[in-house]
């Protein structure tokens, strides 16, 4: 005897419900980046990932968070309504806030100088290394990039080489040209 | 280390539910299981290890049965329980052990209620695994003495 998904589900809300989660996640299929995971707090997205699997995932959301991690469909529907809009191309800035609580004091000023950077266009490394205090601070700011937990909603795709190259992504490089494809940046 | 909730969660929900089905019949099975896991999510961050999970959510699951089965009786008959694998349901194990020194009592019916073995057993009671077995087979000794 197995419990039934519609048991499981029950539960699955009712922690959510009940407010006894650290941090909520799920997967989402059908994007036109691949499936992602996506993992919400009480304080809004705190991971987006091309990479779907949980397992891969729990052991350091616990670590950050609290060890109380939980798939659970309906916190993460806001999330999931936004971002459909967005690949829709309806939709242009996300209003469910990033949570970066726990990242170093550096990543948050990098990622919130590119929370700045508006739909449809391109900045470089170096300028926001530049506005971040330091411009020769290119290869940090690319580590930052890198390492960005919630992409597509911290917009590390519209960062690009001084020539206007597509340089990299976390992600692949195909994902960040569908991606500036998608928001008019390249043609 | 605590393991991620969703981890323990899919580890132990099987066996719980198959447990608490075995106690309660299926239909209140289901209220008593979300209220095992949403238990053992409250208390959760206050674990200070990852040991013994399972003993300790048994012992959630064992507490909730209990007041289930308090809360029922004085209202008429015990409803019936499928003993689908044999093992003596708490309410039969109950009576029997009534008289027995607490911790001599929680060991057996941990032991032959709901199966558990000794190092979880000892979990649960905050004792040993050597305590655990002593406990359950002075216990057993003692009740072929009353009731022979």
């Amino acid at each position: 005897m197995t419990i039934s998904p519609a048991l499981d589900a029950r539960f699955r809300d009712a922690a959510a419900a009940a407010e006894l989660l650290d941090v909520a996640f799920d997967v989402i299929d059908d994007t036109p980046i691949g499936p992602l995971l996506v993992g919400v707090t009480d304080r809004g997205v705190c991971r987006i990932s091309f990479d779907s699997d949980p397992e891969h995932h729990l052991e350091l959301l616990a670590r950050q968070f609290g060890p109380r991690v939980l798939r659970s469909r309906r916190p993460v529907d806001r999330m999931r309504r936004e971002l459909d809009e967005y690949f829709a191309g309806r939709r242009q800035r996300f209003d469910v806030e990033p949570d970066v609580r726990f990242l170093p004091a550096y990543h948050q000023r990098v990622l919130g100088e590119l929370a700045r950077v508006e739909y449809g266009a391109t900045t470089t490394y170096g300028t926001l290394a530049a506005q971040t205090g330091n411009p020769r601070a290119a290869r940090a700011v690319g580590t930052v990039m890198h390492r960005n937990p919630i992409p597509v909603v911290l917009p590390c795709h519209r960062v690009v080489g001084a020539s206007g190259s597509l340089t990299g992504y976390a992600g692949g490089l195909e994902r960040k040209e569908l991606l500036l494809r998608l928001e008019g940046a390249i043609l | 280390m605590i393991p991620p909730f969703e981890t323990f969660y899919e580890a132990h929900r099987d066996e719980v539910f198959r447990f608490l089905g075995r106690r309660l019949g299926r239909e209140r099975a289901e209220d008593a299981f979300q209220e095992t896991f949403l238990r053992a999510l409250r208390a959760y961050p206050r674990l200070e290890h990852g040991d013994h999970l399972r003993a300790w959510v048994f012992t959630i699951a064992s507490r909730i049965v209990v007041d289930e089965a308090r809360r029922r009786r004085p209202q008429g008959a015990l409803p019936e329980l499928a003993a689908e694998d044999g093992l003596p349901a708490f309410e039969d194990l109950a009576p029997l052990t009534d008289e027995l020194p607490p911790k001599e009592r929680a060991a057996v019916v941990l032991r032959y209620g709901y199966d558990l073995d000794y190092a979880e057993i000892g979990a649960a009671l905050g004792s040993t695994e050597q305590a655990a077995r002593q406990a359950a087979s002075a216990g057993v000794r003692r009740l072929r003495k009353e009731r022979p």
